[in-house]
């Protein structure tokens, strides 16, 4: 709250504080598609917007009169310090007669930003008002129409603005009134008017709990919205519509190369694959590459396999240098890792399908460098920790070994499972560890339902069903209210390569894996990375992202934890998403193909037609929300 | 039989190939070989699915006995047994002859049976039948109550499953139509038992608990004093309503919930005060009425709503404010519309099925809302047309329509402001004279009780209602078996005869007849006594009035004042007595009535000294009357009762504790010393 008026409560005063919290609460919970960010919620009266014959008091929220009150001339209004933001949906805001001193001329109602303050609400354009003295509503006219009862001393004046088809009206002690107003424009203020001496009202944007059940309207409204959605007609085009869905949850699996579960929905839908069946192997070989960090190797398969593509791309190859040498501090890169134990298995000891999506925004043309906090799960708190994990553990023995040469060992343990037990070995590294293990675990939370889901459009194909389990279509709530699809189980990655992992964990988490052969690499490669990018600064002039980069993976060095460091971000394996995405699309462009799969371009769109549609005033947009629709 | 022998011919000529068909199908349920018979039966079953020529075939042929009795033989198997109370099921969804039929054969007796049967598939198959058979308007709904062990054994089953849930709890609450049948249902622990379905995970089960309440909870006491006090895991039913009343709710369980705590509140189990009512039940059903809302709905929903409100004037102020109601409710009469007729006939066909229960609906919900207050009065007065629309209301064909429209009628007359103004302006009582030519009682009541509030003396309709020849119509009224005909008959003659002209007084008189007089005075109704004597009182006020009515009738009327003053009687009765008594001692020559009268004489004497200060008052009126001053005779009459006595009683009264007795003794004793 900017505005602080000369109120008995002060700041620090626990009661103000605790009306702060519940104000807070209650606003996130009845608008929560609001973005205060932008539109600011009222919540208080503006000591700045209002005519001199008006007093405030109590944090700005009692309004008094201190004028002579002789005639309508000396008529006084305050207004709210924000317009009500149409992406509320349904605003309400109660007010309650404190006083009706002396002859209760008191108007509560709305008017936009610049009507004159020396009136009451109603009696000027765009300024709406209802009277307590006759009980008239004032609609932008000096005469009123009969409207609802008087009301004085005692009574709470509630009024709603409903945003979907621009109307108001108004309660009386929690009694709705009916419709007072239609066709209301937009970005209107809450306003009082007061007239005599003695008048005071006090308002309530949200402080208290509201007389009138306004959550319950809202549900009505909520669901009116919902049927809508879901009874949409789209008429003739029944069998395009399916066709239309079916090629999108195709090009979906395609896209991120679930090789074998996009053969499969083929098959049962009849539906034709652009691509080909090789090329989604290969860059299914090559995203793995990446999130397993072993980007070293990811570099020279794509340069085998689409040769050109990299020397295109030259801020590709730059991004992933600089991960291979992050990848490099961490140990995982085979270049280091080859000197550090032995050598890792071959390429061809990947599952030939994926389990493996990248997790990437809906606009994912550039890359998240460090934006991305690695809790990337969709909100859900697993309520039991343990529990969770014991479900995890046995989606985990379904993780596909189907093709997994190596995992002789390991297949059949859960991954999570070897994780935490390293975890207890090392209390230093508990802390990235944790934080893994509850996103994990989140996931396993988000599987069931998921599953169902892809099940239904995949005519109960097994095979779809146990992949589909390692993955999640999640939403990250942020200020970006970027989309987030699917994450993995970074530990799992890493299983393939025997009981190596193990031992590199029980290692410890030392520079390059503790080799000396393997740092010294490390900083021949550096220079390299340098060298590189002081080429490109040549060609392409100079690069703030790249130095960024750059600086940022070097920093690394500087720490002799860099895991606990302040850039230690960095080493998080789920960094290596963006990455991977943003190689995997410069491929498919490459190919000619759509560099991002149309069903999240759909989920983009929508998110983005709802946050539009806030902007543009549509009300309706607060109970249309794309997360409501995706379970 | 010869209606079905009809039926057959009819068929059998139409529809020869089909009727040979059906032969067929019923044909094979005598075979020999069960196996074959259960063939039969399933083939019977997918031939009758929505085929309702074919149901109606089979029902002639004889169908339905063999299948009850193959659903009887022990010796069927499980599989035939059930498939044939399937099949049952599937007649039963036709036509309403089908259901008629059935009943006729004994289905629900051999259903019922059936129900003590194990196996859980054939209960909830007989149960769906038997659903079927009961929701219909055709089947008596005592014929559940027949058997006493049945509805115990309902009520174990209800724990069986979700569906003998649903089917058991539809039977009950549309089986449930009388206290008699609330009882029962009542203690064998209907509450107990259905309560915990109102959270049961199944839509259908909880919408069809809630119907059980709604129809067991009304106008019932007993039921509703339990129902407040009845948890569903751990939260109090009103609260479980409430939350059903959510507006994300299916409107059929809001409205549903609403009754039920309407009916609650109206036994007095939940205050009128009480938020649930207040701030839930009422807006809840205001909604109902709103335009966006099915017709039915919308009817139901209003009706719910006058019910609610009826007694309680806050109630009243509260609803005549919520969302425009009382604007909303003109929308009612605007049916069938002018674009229903022009767009489709199937619109126009609904909308003209429901506009008389519309408007009915509405008449209701405005008598109700303007029962106690004058400004709703006003404010339902000033609706577009309204004063119009009750007047064609009033001539309606639909007899539901006018009875509404006459109470709406009543409930405003209660205003004097409207009785001076529209209810002139609109010339009401034409059409409400026209309505008690002939009606049927519960009009007849109604039309003229507002026919009462009608004839008040500051009416205007007054004049033109008397020289409608209204009296002979009121007098036939007291005739009446009813007696709340007979107290509206006299009630209106009463209000006529006050302060009218010696002609109407007399037309009174002479058409009511001494003898009718008199018997309305023995009335076992005391409401038509009190109504009578005071038709009586204001009968005999002003001289001229008085002397010229007893003149003629002095006899009859002062014996009937002495059986009333000597029978058993309510102080009011015996109050209103002594003032006809007061009234007649005003005459100049009625006077000498009384004073002829010692008996009476004794009797005034005996009330001065009764114990209830009204009595005395009304005695010391009557005294006070005989013994003024400025009339002829008046010494005489002092003296005359100086020797009864009168003179130390009234002396004595002149120290009574109340200041009016007092005064009046005070006066009397005036004229003495005068």
């Amino acid at each position: 709250m900017a505005e602080l008026g000369a109120g008995s409560l002060s700041l620090g005063d626990p009661a103000f504080n605790y009306q702060e919290h519940e104000l807070n609460e209650r606003l996130k919970r009845l608008y929560p598609a609001v973005n205060e960010e932008e539109t600011p919620l009222p919540r208080s009266w503006s000591p700045k917007d209002k005519y001199s014959y008006i007093g405030l008091s109590q944090n700005n929220l009692r309004v008094h009169y201190k004028g002579h009150g002789k005639n309508h001339k000396d008529a006084a209004s305050v207004r709210a310090t924000h317009p009500i933001p149409a992406a509320c949906g349904i605003y309400y805001f109660e007010v309650k007669i404190v006083s009706k001193g002396r002859d209760g001329y008191m108007g509560i109602g709305l008017s936009a930003q610049g009507v004159n303050m020396n009136r009451l609400p109603g009696w000027d354009k765009h300024s709406y008002g209802y009277h307590g003295d006759d009980g008239h509503s004032f609609c932008s006219s000096g005469t009123g129409q009969p409207y609802g009862p008087t009301f004085t001393t005692g009574d709470v004046i509630g009024c709603c603005v409903n945003l979907i088809n621009n109307t108001c009206f108004y309660t009386k002690n929690g009694i709705s009134l009916g419709v007072a107003f239609t066709d209301l424009p937009p970005n209107l203020y809450p306003t009082v008017g007061l007239q005599t001496p003695g008048e005071i009202v006090d308002a309530n944007f949200g402080q208290q709990p509201f007389v009138f059940d306004i959550e319950d309207y809202m549900s009505e409204w909520r669901a009116k919205i919902h049927g809508m959605i879901a009874r949409f007609p789209i008429g003739e085009r029944l069998g395009e519509w399916q066709s239309v869905l079916q090629n999108m949850v195709s090009s979906y699996l395609v896209h991120h190369g679930y090789c074998a579960t996009a053969t499969a929905f083929a098959r049962a839908t009849e539906t034709i694959i652009q691509e080909e069946q090789t090329s989604i192997k290969n860059r299914q070989r090559i995203q793995k590459l990446v999130l397993a960090g072993r980007v070293g190797e990811a570099i020279d398969a794509t340069q085998h396999l689409y040769p050109g593509l990299l020397e295109h791309n030259p801020n590709l190859l730059f991004m992933l240098k600089c991960r291979q040498f992050v990848e490099m501090v961490n140990g995982t890169d085979s270049e280091v890792r080859c000197l550090t134990i032995r050598s890792p298995k071959s390429q061809d000891s990947y599952p030939g399908s994926p389990s493996l999506s990248p997790r990437h925004g809906a606009s994912n043309t550039h890359l998240h460098t460090g934006a991305d906090s690695p809790t990337c799960s969709n909100g859900v708190t697993p309520p039991n920790k343990s529990k969770s994990h014991s479900g995890t553990g046995s989606s985990s023995i379904k993780y596909p070994s189907v093709s997994s040469s190596a995992s002789s060992s390991t297949s059949s343990s859960p991954s999570s499972v070897n994780y935490s037990e390293s975890n207890s070995s090392d209390s230093t590294k508990s802390q990235p560890h944790s934080a893994n293990s509850t996103q994990e675990t989140s996931l396993s939370l988000n599987f069931r339902r998921n599953q169902t889901h892809v099940t239904r459009s995949s005519n109960h194909d097994s095979e779809m069903e146990i992949e589909a389990e390692h993955y999640t279509n999640g939403v990250v709530e942020g200020s970006s209210a970027r989309i987030m699809n699917g994450t993995y189980k970074h530990e799992e990655i890493l299983q393939p390569d025997d009981n190596s992992i193990d031992e590199g964990c029980t290692n410890g988490r030392q520079l390059c894996g503790g080799n000396q052969a393997a740092t010294e690499r490390m900083i021949h490669f550096g220079r390299e990375l340098q060298a590189l990018n002081e080429q490109l600064g040549r060609e392409y002039g100079k690069n703030a992202t790249h130095k960024k980069m750059l600086q940022d993976a070097f920093s690394l060095l500087a720490y002799s934890d860099p895991w606990n460091c302040p850039v230690g971000q960095q080493l998080d394996p789920t960094q290596r998403e963006s990455l991977c995405s943003a190689l995997n699309s410069a491929i498919l462009e490459s190919q000619n193909l759509p560099k991002q799969p149309p069903l999240m371009l759909a989920l983009g769109q929508a998110t983005e037609c709802v946050q539009l549609m806030a902007r543009v005033r549509s009300g309706s947009c607060s109970f249309a929300r794309v997360d409501n629709f995706l379970h | 039989l010869f209606k079905c022998l009809l039926f057959f011919q009819k068929y059998s000529k139409c529809d020869c190939e089909v009727t040979a068909t059906s032969r067929h199908y019923v044909d094979r349920l005598f075979d020999p070989d069960p196996q074959k018979v259960l063939q039969g039966v399933i083939d019977m079953k997918n031939a009758v699915i929505g085929n309702n020529k074919q149901k109606a075939n089979l029902i002639v042929l004889g169908a339905v006995p063999r299948l009850l009795y193959l659903l009887q033989q022990s010796s069927s198997s499980l599989e035939l047994r059930t498939e044939c109370a399937v099949v049952l099921g599937s007649l039963a969804m036709g036509t309403e002859n089908n259901i008629k039929s059935l009943v006729d054969c004994h289905i629900i007796p051999a259903l019922l049976q059936g129900l003590l049967c194990p196996e859980l598939i054939f209960i909830e198959v007989c149960l769906r039948c038997l659903r079927t058979v009961f929701i219909s308007p055709v089947t008596p709904v005592q014929l559940l109550y027949t058997d006493p062990t049945v509805i115990p054994h309902l009520m174990s089953l209800l724990s069986r499953s979700q569906r003998t849930q649903e089917y058991i709890t539809q039977i009950f609450s549309h089986c449930c139509k009388t206290p008699e049948h609330q009882t029962v249902l009542f203690n064998h622990g209907a509450i107990q038992n259905i309560a915990p379905l109102l959270i049961s995970p199944s839509y259908k089960v909880r919408m069809q608990a809630l119907k059980c309440f709604s129809v067991l909870a009304y106008e019932n006491t007993q039921v509703s004093m339990t129902l407040v006090n009845v948890l569903v895991d751990g939260e109090l039913l009103s609260q479980v309503f409430v939350r059903m009343m959510q507006r994300d709710q299916p409107i059929e369980m809001q409205l549903t919930a609403a009754k039920c705590l309407t009916y609650m509140c109206r036994a007095g189990a939940i205050r009128t005060d009480d938020s649930c009512v207040v701030l839930k039940t009422l807006p809840c059903l205001v909604r109902m009425c709103s335009k966006e809302h099915l017709l039915e709905e919308r009817v139901e929903g209003a009706e719910t709503l006058a019910y609610l409100m009826e007694p309680d004037v806050e109630l009243q102020r509260i609803a005549s404010t919520t969302d425009h109601l009382v604007a909303m409710l003109a929308d009612y009469f605007k049916y069938p519309s002018s674009v229903s007729a022009i767009t489709d006939i199937k619109r126009l066909d609904h909308d003209l099925k429901h506009a008389h229960e519309l408007r009915q609906a509405a008449f209701k919900l405005y008598a109700s809302l303007g029962s106690n207050d004058e400004d709703i009065r006003k404010k339902i007065t000033e609706t577009e047309n309204m004063m119009d629309r009750i007047v064609s209301g009033l001539s309606e064909s639909s007899i539901k329509v006018r009875l509404a429209a006459v109470r709406c009628l009543h409930s405003l007359s209660r205003s004097v402001q409207q009785l001076r103004t529209s209810f002139h302006d609109h010339a009401v009582w034409r059409p409400l004279m026209k309505l008690l030519q002939n009606a049927p009682d519960e009009v007849l009541v109604m039309a003229s009780s507002t026919l009462c509030n009608l004839l008040l003396e500051f009416s205007p309709s007054k004049e033109p209602i008397l020289e409608s020849g209204v009296i002979e119509l009121l007098c036939s009224l007291t005739q009446s078996d009813s007696p709340a005909l007979r107290v509206n008959g006299i009630w209106a003659l009463m209000n006529m005869a006050f302060q009218a002209e010696q002609k109407v007084k007399v037309e009174i008189v002479r058409s009511l007849g001494t003898e009718q007089l008199f018997r309305l005075l023995s009335d076992p109704d005391s409401n038509v006594l009190m109504k009578t004597l005071g038709l009586l009182r204001n009968l005999l006020s002003t001289r001229p009035h008085i002397d010229q009515i007893m003149s003629s009738h002095g006899k009859q009327i002062m014996q009937a004042v002495t059986l009333i003053l000597e029978a058993e009687h309510s102080i009011e009765v015996k109050e209103q007595t002594l003032c006809i008594l007061a009234n007649i001692a005003d005459g100049n020559t009625a006077k000498e009535l009384i004073m002829t009268n010692d008996d009476m004489l004794q009797k005034i004497k005996y009330y001065m000294g009764h114990s209830n200060v009204k009595l005395q008052l009304a005695a010391t009126f009557c005294i006070s009357n005989l013994i003024w001053n400025e009339e002829d005779g008046s010494q005489e009459r002092q003296d005359k009762l100086r020797e009864m006595g009168f003179v130390d009683i009234l002396h004595k009264l002149t120290q009574a504790s109340d200041p009016n007795l007092c005064d009046r003794a005070k006066t009397a004793m005036q004229q003495y010393l005068a």
